[in-house]
């Protein structure tokens, strides 16, 4: 009962100075949207990633020396291995060839007397070998294997990228967790101007019985209001940052026939982006009020 | 009602403003607290209300005692003692009727029981017809019924006043010092600090003197007067 009418009350309150709310409403949700922005970029960045992964590859090169006999017999080998996917054989003569091919460099390779390359082969690792720890012990299986000269790891520039993700989602945690804690002292700041302004309202609600939780009620509500407002002002500018961003996104990704996309908040994430938004208000109201309501009582009111 | 047992307030090591006061105030009784400008009253009020506590001594209220009440506690103490003070402490930013509303508010009563409980108070003080208005619009002496509605709005067995009559005129003082008389008829206990000597003597009432922190007079009650029945 009292819940309702102090929320209703508090809630007039912020709308009676719109300016003062509106300008507490922006910095709360610039503040919410932007580590927002930063997690969904990353989860947007490593769900392309997983898509990429295929082209995790181990190529492992042979001895010079090495036969093809020997080669098809070490490929067998490998390829029965169940962290193995699959596996080609490239033979010299094969490679050779390709080189030719792709580098241009005909009438040079004319000049040699012996094929430089060796017998190579490829291979894709099982979808749960992929991860660092797999690929390298299937990397240090191969390369005990006999007549393997050299094995070589081939990472796409966006497993690179997958790599660095667990540093940027720390980074960005940290970011966020910066940014939350300045929510919650813009908002205890506002707090508290708004518990100096009802002082008076205070000392007498407090002479005539009122409680730590009656007093300190319509502070609370304030501040969940200011994170009510944060939070949609946050949701706000995602989505238009998104619509903003996302015709060239979609032609760059294009260009790399890549199947990126933004993703946006889902009705669950702005839920609980607006939820979040309003519990640090309230946090943050209620650190004003720990340490400023208990400075005012009605000790000085009744004169001298 | 009020029983004070060898009260003794410092509040500097150097700054004695009660010592070892004695009294106690029966249900009903009314009673004057005068003394010079810095005896004590105002300390021997705020006592009674929990908004300072003692340095030795024993203060009960109500068969209760305040020495070691925990501080959540203070506002159910508070809750039964109705407060009038010279700068009445009302809110400029409602008006009348919510300022009386107050004490209702703080207990969680119902909108019903309020509106009933706050025209009865503000009946009881003459100022029905205004409780749309903001106290600002009104008199000093009005201002000060408002105070008064408030005190008494949720039936107190207190009733305590810090020189209730500080600005007004003798006419209007005698007016308020009557509304208090009504209150004690009714079994409310009533003491109020006051200066006013002329209008003390002519209510005949029991008068605590203080002196200095000293309880000098009045520490018992009047034989056959007009008080504690
Ligand atoms: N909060 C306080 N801190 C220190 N001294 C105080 C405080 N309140 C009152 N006093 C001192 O205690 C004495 C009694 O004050 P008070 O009870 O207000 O007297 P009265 O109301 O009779 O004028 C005075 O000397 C006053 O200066
Ligand atoms: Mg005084």
């Amino acid at each position: 009962m009292h819940h309702r009418k102090v929320a209703r009350d508090s809630a007039g309150r912020l709308w009676r100075t719109p300016v003062a709310s509106l300008m507490t409403w922006a910095v709360m949700g610039v503040a919410l949207a932007l580590p927002v922005a930063l997690l969904l970029l990353l989860t947007s960045l490593q769900g392309v990633s997983a898509g990429w992964e295929s082209s995790a590859r181990v190529t492992a090169y042979m001895d010079l020396d090495a036969s093809l006999e020997q080669t098809r017999k070490l490929a067998s080998e490998i390829a029965s291995d169940g962290r193995v996917a699959e596996l080609e054989l490239v033979d010299r003569d094969r490679a050779l060839a390709e080189f030719r091919a792709s580098s241009g460099l005909d009438d040079a390779l004319d000049y040699l007397e012996e094929n430089p390359l060796p017998h190579t082969l490829l291979i894709t690792p099982e979808e749960n070998a992929r991860s660092a720890n797999g690929v390298a012990a299937l990397v240090t299986f191969i390369e005990s294997m006999d007549r393997v000269e050299r094995v070589q790891v081939d990472l796409g520039w966006l497993q690179r990228l997958n790599a660095m993700t667990d540093l940027l989602a720390r980074a960005v945690w940290a970011l966020a967790i910066l940014l939350a804690v300045a929510v919650v002292l813009v908002i205890g700041n506002t707090v508290r101007l708004s518990i100096e302004s009802r002082r008076d309202e205070i000392l007498v609600a407090k002479l005539v019985g009122g409680t730590d939780g009656f007093v300190r009620r319509p502070f609370l509500y304030t501040g969940a209001w200011f994170g009510l407002g944060g939070g949609i002002v946050a949701w706000v500018l995602l989505q238009l940052s998104l619509w903003w961003l996302n015709g060239p996104v979609e032609r760059l990704a294009g260009l790399y026939r890549s199947n990126f996309s933004l993703n946006g908040l889902s009705i669950d994430g702005a839920l609980a982006l607006i939820i979040a938004a309003m519990l640090l208000g309230w946090l943050g109201a209620w650190v004003a009020v720990k340490r400023h309501l208990s400075d005012i009582e009605p000790g000085e009111i009744a004169g001298g | 009602m009020i029983e004070f047992r060898q009260v003794t307030k410092r509040y500097d090591s150097d700054h004695t403003a009660l010592r070892q006061v004695n009294f106690h105030l029966d249900r009903g009784e009314l009673a004057f607290l005068t003394g010079h400008s810095g005896a004590g009253k105002s300390t021997l009020l705020k006592l009674l209300m929990v908004m300072e506590r003692p340095s030795a001594g024993e203060v009960v209220v109500g068969g209760q005692m305040l020495n070691r009440l925990p501080r959540r506690q203070i506002p159910y103490i508070r809750r039964h003692i109705g407060v009038v003070f010279q700068n009445h402490q009302l809110l400029f930013d409602r008006t009348v009727f919510d300022n009386v509303a107050m004490p209702l508010e703080v207990m969680g009563a119902s909108p019903r029981d309020m509106g009933r409980r706050v025209r009865a108070a503000l009946d009881k003080v003459g100022l029905l017809s205004k409780e749309k208005m903001n106290p600002l619009q009104l008199s000093g002496g009005e201002q000060q019924r408002v105070g008064i509605a408030r005190a008494v709005v949720n039936k107190p067995p207190l009733l305590l006043a810090d020189e209730p009559t500080g600005n007004l005129d003798p006419k209007l003082s005698a007016d308020i010092m009557n509304l208090f008389a009504q209150f004690s008829q009714v079994g409310v206990t009533v003491l109020i600090a006051s200066h006013d000597l002329a209008l003390i003597n002519e209510m005949g009432r029991r008068t605590l003197t203080l002196d200095h922190g000293n309880l000098i007079a009045g520490g018992t009650p009047l034989q056959g007067g007009p008080s504690g029945r």
